[in-house]
């Protein structure tokens, strides 16, 4: 085997692993990945596209609900993050899924300090996740085009 | 379970074909199940509302489009759309999953189709309402292919009875014209197969080996994933199953 391909599926298989033990991942875009198969390659892309263009939908909604000037539509604000963290959750977005638990406390509570730091954290951390699965398409390609196959990566 | 050897061993041999009606108003769940039902080898049709699933069954506005009489026996009246499942989300903006499974459930032509609840929220009494009501099944989302697996006997049960009612309506080797004479040769075929004509005996053997899955899976799961409301699946579910096969002739 290819030296050079046999270094990129190691950096490959590092990096996935590092998501999961970082707490970006869980075992949820296992089963995703587990869905994916030579009929359907581009399955788990397709999915995540849909759940970041969710992410700015959402987002967006919840930055406009919490910008009021007058009293805030806390029940709107939740419903947004309920829809967000079914989302993160169907996905293995951990992390996501994890900011929006404690998002629904917060706008039950009707914390507006609370819920405008806590969806800034939201934005941040899945443009990180998107950043980061884009570094793995990346090396995926970088793989395929140098010849090798992409490594089913065992985790545990 | 004997049926479920007969059953898998007629899987094998004839790979039928589940048709799967799922409903969700979110895209991306819908593309989720949708890749889900494929990998579980079911031929899949998504629509995002109840008032599109009605339409796809041939219910329309309450009205059964296809439905003769009121004593019809067959649960497969409209023949181009043979639908082995139906399985819904719960929180859904104008028919709500719940809803959807009342219309279904009072529908003479489709209520012995099963239909399973999805939801993203663990809620006991939402998840009782939705089994009294005649639900299969009520998982939690995100719902994973080992779930999808489970609903195979289910759905098998379904094709085979449909099969079995066809046969019996059809004019067989009977002496007298009564209802139960008609029955009477066929029973002792379902019999070997492990149907029985008594629908409450049947339904429990398959919830209770369920139970015992879900069981095991949670011990392995960190998280609580299923039912929380397995004391939920009463035995005294009366879900009229062959009832027709007494009346009809």
């Amino acid at each position: 085997m290819d030296a050079h391909v046999a270094q990129l599926q190691m950096q490959y298989r590092n990096y996935i692993l590092s998501l999961y033990q970082q707490g970006f991942l869980d075992d949820q875009f296992t089963e995703l990945k587990s869905l994916q198969d030579d009929g359907t390659p581009d399955f788990v892309a397709e999915v995540l596209s849909l759940f970041f263009d969710d992410c700015v939908k959402l987002v967006g909604n919840m930055a406009r609900a919490l910008d009021q000037t007058g009293t805030v539509d806390f029940s709107q604000v939740g419903a947004n993050v309920h829809q967000l963290k079914g989302s993160s959750s169907s996905v293995g977005a951990k992390r996501v899924k994890g900011l929006c638990i404690n998002f629904k406390e917060l706008c039950e509570a009707k914390n507006y300090e609370g819920c405008v730091r806590c969806l800034q954290q939201v934005d941040i951390e899945y443009k990180t996740l998107k950043a980061k699965l884009q570094d793995m398409f990346n090396l995926e390609k970088q793989i395929v085009q140098a010849g090798g196959i992409v490594p089913q990566v065992d985790i545990n | 379970s004997r049926l479920d050897l007969k059953i898998s061993a007629m899987v094998m041999a004839a790979e039928p074909q589940f048709h799967v009606l799922a409903v969700d108003d979110s895209l991306f769940d819908r593309k989720l199940i949708e890749r889900l039902l494929q990998k579980a080898s079911c031929q899949v049709t998504t629509v995002d509302s109840g008032y599109k699933a009605l339409e796809f069954l041939g219910l329309r506005e309450g009205v059964e489009i296809n439905d003769p009489d009121a004593v019809s026996t067959s649960p497969v009246i409209h023949q181009e759309v043979e639908v082995n499942l139906i399985i819904t989300d719960y929180c859904m903006p104008g028919m709500t999953g719940y809803d959807l499974l009342k219309k279904v459930k009072e529908s003479s032509a489709f209520k012995n189709i099963p239909v399973v609840i999805m939801s993203s929220e663990n809620v006991p009494a939402r998840i009782s309402r939705c089994l009294e009501e005649g639900a299969e099944e009520f998982f939690l989302k995100p719902v994973r292919l080992a779930d999808l697996n489970r609903l195979k006997p289910h759905m098998m049960k379904t094709k085979l009875k449909n099969q079995m009612l066809e046969e019996i309506e059809k004019p067989s080797k009977v002496e007298s014209g009564t209802a139960a004479a008609v029955v009477e040769p066929e029973v002792k075929d379902l019999t070997e197969i492990g149907i029985k004509i008594v629908p409450l005996q049947s339904e429990v053997e398959p919830k209770q080996v369920h139970l015992q899955v879900v069981q095991q899976e949670d011990q392995t799961m960190s998280n609580n994933k299923r039912k929380s409301v397995e004391e939920g699946l009463s035995t005294d579910r009366s879900r009229p199953r062959f009832e027709g096969i007494t009346t009809a002739v």
